[in-house]
């Protein structure tokens, strides 16, 4: 462990940072975040009200605390929908081959086949625009990538003497399945998990600031730039704090991935 | 030539099928009865009974499917549940606002960012590489619409240079309609100047690595006569392949930045029609986006041996 990069350093401070800020948040907060109190409306921030009030008078700080909790908790339950379905798929398909794997991976690539989050915006059609339908919209539209690099590595590791023995001794497929093929997929998954729950998360603020996120009055990243935006030239804390959170929470998710695919990727690997 | 441009168009015919069943399925899976879903809430039995029998709704399901798409390929896309406007026309107004911003400001990153990139693998390891790579790490984690908020505030609200949010055709006015997109086209470029430098700077170092590299060092040939001579077309290729992917996201991931800068564009649109239901237009605009999405890249894939001709061959 003595090789650490000042980049993978930074990238796990400001994500353990992020995950404790999310954990405090659930338990504590400095004020009530949903508490409105009209008399500090669009206070600047001072030694009460630390990052300032917003446009109900709640406490900047305490939103962004509660804010941290449910992005987090909600990229959390995205990523493992969209890794357990992906996995599912993409090992069953990569290990049986034939024409379960052809039909399997023609939907798959249809799915693939829409850019960015265009396929969340659409279920998110079907779903309804709150924090449910964010996490099913979201998680099956990430379910795809991770279909495509599961299979990938299934594909071949099923070609390894180690699977061939498994199967010499007569083992059953759903054992070799689960006892040789799943734990070699666990490397490449923490790396795309790690970047996924980047992805996740902006997507998610985005989402949120675009008004199909998590409703208000509760609070995420995303929806409190939103709310804030028409009292920004009387309020800038408003515009400032939930964007560093996000951008903050990114370069780390973003550092550490890196760290991550350059120690867990062998392909990658100097 | 002509037998690898035939295969690519080939392999995206079965995409463009496979996409178009998707967004066909995506209004069956909505609980309810398509045709009341495609009118809205408003609509009287006599103009639901007639919409259920031109969607041929009594059919079985893959004769729907061919009705549909028979319908979109002869771009009728229906008719708007909120303003009853022709879904295509729509369509193709909002897609020309969107199109223009995200075309200068692609073309510009690339410009900009493909050489930084280059600089910065020639100088690995070095300070402009440091400084190079952290400002596109930075830039990437900025979420664009926070981006866009911060050059608001900055540009509009505090030092006043630029007018407020909306947007004026540049067509109808050129100073004007300039001034209202100068921001937008900032934001994106910003963002995306850090994602291709990070692309040019990594196939850049992969080719600075090869023997043929060492050999015209060794010829005693200027490091820029290598960059440009010998590096640059080898390592454009994965970047080429790569601005094509980010047009087509960009094409519907504007939403954000339109919704920021209040201008009508084509993401702007899908985003008022889920939040309408007004399912015609979603349907329209999801098929438009991926269509668009599988062309940008058919015609990156095209051009791609102008750069490299050995991808021909294969």
């Amino acid at each position: 462990m003595k090789d650490i990069s000042p980049g993978a350093l930074c990238g796990a401070v400001l994500t353990g940072g992020l995950l404790a800020v999310a954990l405090l948040g659930a338990v504590w907060t400095p004020f009530d975040p949903m508490a409105l109190n009209f008399a500090a409306r669009l206070a600047a921030p001072d030694a009460v009200h630390w990052l300032g009030t917003d446009e109900f008078g709640r406490d900047v700080l305490s939103r962004l605390f509660a804010g941290a909790t449910t992005s987090v908790w909600i990229s959390f339950v995205t990523v493992a929908l969209a890794v357990s379905a992906g996995t599912l798929i993409g090992v069953i398909s990569g290990y049986f081959r034939g024409w379960t794997d052809r039909v399997l991976m023609m939907l798959n690539d249809a799915l693939l086949a829409f850019p960015g989050i265009l396929l969340a915006l659409g279920l998110l059609a079907i779903f309804g625009a709150n924090q449910y339908g964010i996490v099913l919209a979201l998680g099956l539209g990430y379910t795809p990538t991770v279909v495509r690099i599961v299979r990938g590595t299934v594909l071949s590791l099923r070609e390894r003497e180690f699977i061939e023995a498994s199967r010499v001794m007569g083992n059953s497929d759903t054992y070799t399945m689960l006892r040789h093929i799943l734990p070699n997929c666990i490397a490449p998954l923490t790396v795309l998990a790690t970047s996924m729950f980047g992805w996740v998360l902006l997507a998610e603020s985005a989402l949120s600031f675009l008004g199909l996120g998590v409703p208000p009055p509760e609070p995420t990243w995303g929806n409190m730039l939103a709310s804030g935006r028409p009292f920004i030239s009387q309020a800038v804390w408003l515009a400032i704090f939930p964007g560093l959170c996000i951008s903050f929470t990114l370069l780390g998710v973003n550092l550490l991935g890196d760290a991550l695919r350059d120690r867990l990727d062998p392909r990658m690997r100097r | 030539m002509l037998k690898f441009a035939l295969s690519r168009l080939a392999a995206a015919i079965p995409t463009l099928l496979i996409v178009s069943v998707s967004v066909f399925c995506l209004i069956r899976l909505i609980p309810g009865d398509p045709a009341s879903l495609m009118l809205g809430d408003l609509a009287d039995a006599a103009s639901l009974a007639d919409l259920r029998a031109r969607l041929g709704l009594d059919e079985p399901i893959h004769v729907q499917f061919g009705i549909w798409i028979g319908n979109a390929l002869t771009g009728d896309l229906g008719r708007s549940i909120t303003s009853q406007q022709e879904v295509l026309p729509l369509l193709l107004a909002r897609l020309a606002v969107s199109a223009e911003i995200v075309l200068i400001a692609v073309v510009l990153a690339a410009i900009v960012a493909v050489p930084l990139g280059m600089v910065a693998a020639w100088r690995q390891g070095g300070m402009i590489d440091l400084a190079l790579v952290g400002t596109a790490t930075l830039l990437l984690s900025i979420p664009a619409f926070w981006m866009g908020l911060l050059l608001l505030l900055l540009f509009v609200l505090h030092l006043g240079w630029l007018p407020l949010i909306g947007y004026v055709p540049i067509r109808q006015d050129f100073t004007q309609g300039l001034l209202y997109v100068i921001l937008p086209v900032a934001t994106l470029f910003l963002h995306e100047v850090g994602v291709i430098l990070r692309m040019s700077r990594a196939s850049t170092l992969e080719i600075l690595r090869l023997d043929y590299i060492l050999h015209a060092r060794a010829k005693g040939l200027s490091e820029p006569a290598i960059l440009w001579r010998h590096a640059f077309r080898n390592a454009f290729g994965p970047t080429w392949t790569l601005l094509g992917i980010i047009l087509g996201n960009l094409l519907g991931g504007v939403a954000v930045i339109e919704t920021v800068f209040a201008i009508p564009g084509l993401g702007r649109l899908l985003i008022e029609a889920i939040f309408a239901r007004d399912y015609p237009v979603i349907q329209g605009c999801l098929l438009l986006i991926a269509t668009m999405y599988v062309l940008v890249n058919l015609v990156v894939d095209l051009l791609y041996p102008l750069f490299d001709p050995r991808v021909t061959a294969q």
